[in-house]
């Protein structure tokens, strides 16, 4: 049995890579995506509304076995036409592309809310003070945007957290698949190793919440430094 | 595709005499779900927000372990793990209940859904103006009356758009009810994916009638927000 909950704990570790990369690749997409639909093009603004709308009117399992198998079906006729061995797609690299892809909507819009609540006049300013649209971005506009983002990535990485579940189903051997792999072999009296396992991971998510939930509070509470005076 | 279409239009939209229809079925989910998941979540955001500390706490620990873990394993406790015991199998009432695949993900949506409506209508009980209050207890209102006339018309009114959403998410979520299974949209396109190995038109199908269903859901809540919520809006 602690052969079993050491896997558990290793599935874990991969839960935790699998939705911090994903919450990486959505924030960055996120990112793009928030600039392209405020910015003055149509050629931008229209794309990304179609990208956050669609994406975010589909269910995520469905999205992620749409795009898993119809990415794998195209390596395969790509594989077959250059008569080359068959390439599997490593599940890691899937679930962190699809999460991060479908993710990188909810963060469009998020990130949009955050970008506008900074006020123009900052952006205005720092441009009259010479610096690059660059150095605006990054020095200006980001650290104040995370002030108003914050609750909402919080809200996202709970999401993608409890995501990664899913990911078990296209065959990642993360927190859930070593619980069914420890189901399958063992066997106790009366049935209750499979409700114990499964209570396992349930915990594992739990814990996870509950240390997510200490990091937001103290990063919220950083972002947040010089406004606490001024609001009282 | 052609064929794809033609065998699993009936079972995506129409269903057969000795099946409904995927579409049906996801519907049935989500609408049967989020009205029990609602009715219990009145009497406990209440309970969570106005009951003797001790109730507060039981029901705060439901909704965190209920909204802190994820609904795949929420149903898969359900599912295999409740089912997997020896005297759950042979209890004539539990056996029989748990054996059947739709009554387990009915059970796990539901007390998903509703610890999150709880939590939602807790936060709009609580927003509750003072004034409401005051005038409310000037008129004689007190007790049932109070919360029957007063509190949780005006408390469901400010918690509609948040209500819109979690019934959005509940639809999208309903989708698991497939690994458990249940005939719902998603398992019909897997069984048409494994018919015919196309995983676009198969899973593209689902995706499209998911996506007409979003949006008929936010149309029908912003009619509803349209309704009752005529005099927030500021235009």
């Amino acid at each position: 049995m602690s052969g079993y909950l050491q896997q558990l704990l290793v599935g874990t570790v991969v839960t935790i890579e699998l939705a911090a990369v994903s919450l990486l690749i959505a924030f960055s997409i996120g990112l793009i995506g928030a600039v392209a639909r405020l910015s003055s093009s149509r050629w931008l603004t229209i794309p990304a509304a179609f990208y956050t709308t669609l994406i975010r009117a589909v269910p995520d399992l469905v999205l992620m076995l749409l795009l898993y198998y119809s990415v794998q079906n195209l390596v395969n006729l790509l594989t077959d036409a250059l008569g080359q061995p068959q390439i599997e797609i490593d599940p890691f690299l899937a679930g962190v592309s699809v999460l991060g892809f479908i993710y990188g909507a909810y963060f469009t819009e998020t990130l949009r809310g955050a970008v506008k609540a900074v006020p123009r006049g900052q952006l205005e300013a720092a441009t009259a003070f010479g610096l690059s649209p660059w150095q605006v971005f990054w020095r200006i506009l980001f650290p104040q945007m995370m002030r108003f983002a914050l609750p909402g990535i919080s809200n996202n990485w709970q999401v993608i957290l409890k995501a990664t579940a899913l990911v078990s189903i296209i065959g990642l051997h993360e927190v859930i698949y070593a619980a069914q792999g420890a189901i399958k072999g063992s066997s106790w009296p009366g049935g209750a190793h499979v409700l114990f396992y499964l209570l396992m991971v349930a915990l594992l998510y739990l814990v996870l919440t509950i240390l997510s939930n200490f990091l937001f509070a103290y990063l919220e509470k950083r972002y947040a430094a010089g406004f606490e005076r001024v609001a009282r | 595709m052609i064929d794809l279409i033609k065998q699993y239009w009936l079972p995506f939209l129409w269903g057969s005499p000795d099946h409904i229809s995927g579409l049906a079925m996801t519907l049935w989910l989500t609408v049967i779900s989020c009205a029990i998941g609602f009715v219990f979540s009145l009497p406990l955001s209440v309970a969570r927000a106005a009951g003797p500390g001790w109730i507060r706490r039981i029901i705060w620990l439901f909704t965190f372990v209920f909204r802190g873990t994820p609904l795949y394993v929420q149903l898969l406790i359900i599912y295999s793990g409740i089912y997997g015991l020896d005297f759950v199998r042979n209890t004539p009432g539990l056996g029989s209940f748990f054996k059947v695949a739709l009554n387990c993900t009915i059970l796990a949506f539901t007390l998903n859904t509703c610890a999150y409506m709880t939590e939602l209508l807790t936060g709009a009980l609580r927003a509750t103006p003072r004034g409401e209050l005051e005038a409310a207890h000037s008129l004689g209102l007190a007790g049932l009356n109070l919360y029957r006339r007063i509190v949780l018309p005006s408390a469901l009114r400010r918690a509609l758009p948040a209500f819109s959403n979690e019934v959005i998410l509940m639809l999208h979520a309903t989708s698991l009810a497939s690994v458990a299974t249940v005939p719902d949209l998603l398992k019909v396109a897997r069984d048409a994916y494994a018919d015919y190995y196309l995983p676009f038109p198969a899973f593209g199908i689902a995706a499209l009638l998911y996506a007409c269903l979003s949006v008929t859901f936010i149309s029908l809540f912003r009619k509803a927000e349209q309704k009752w919520l005529k005099h927030l809006s500021t235009t």
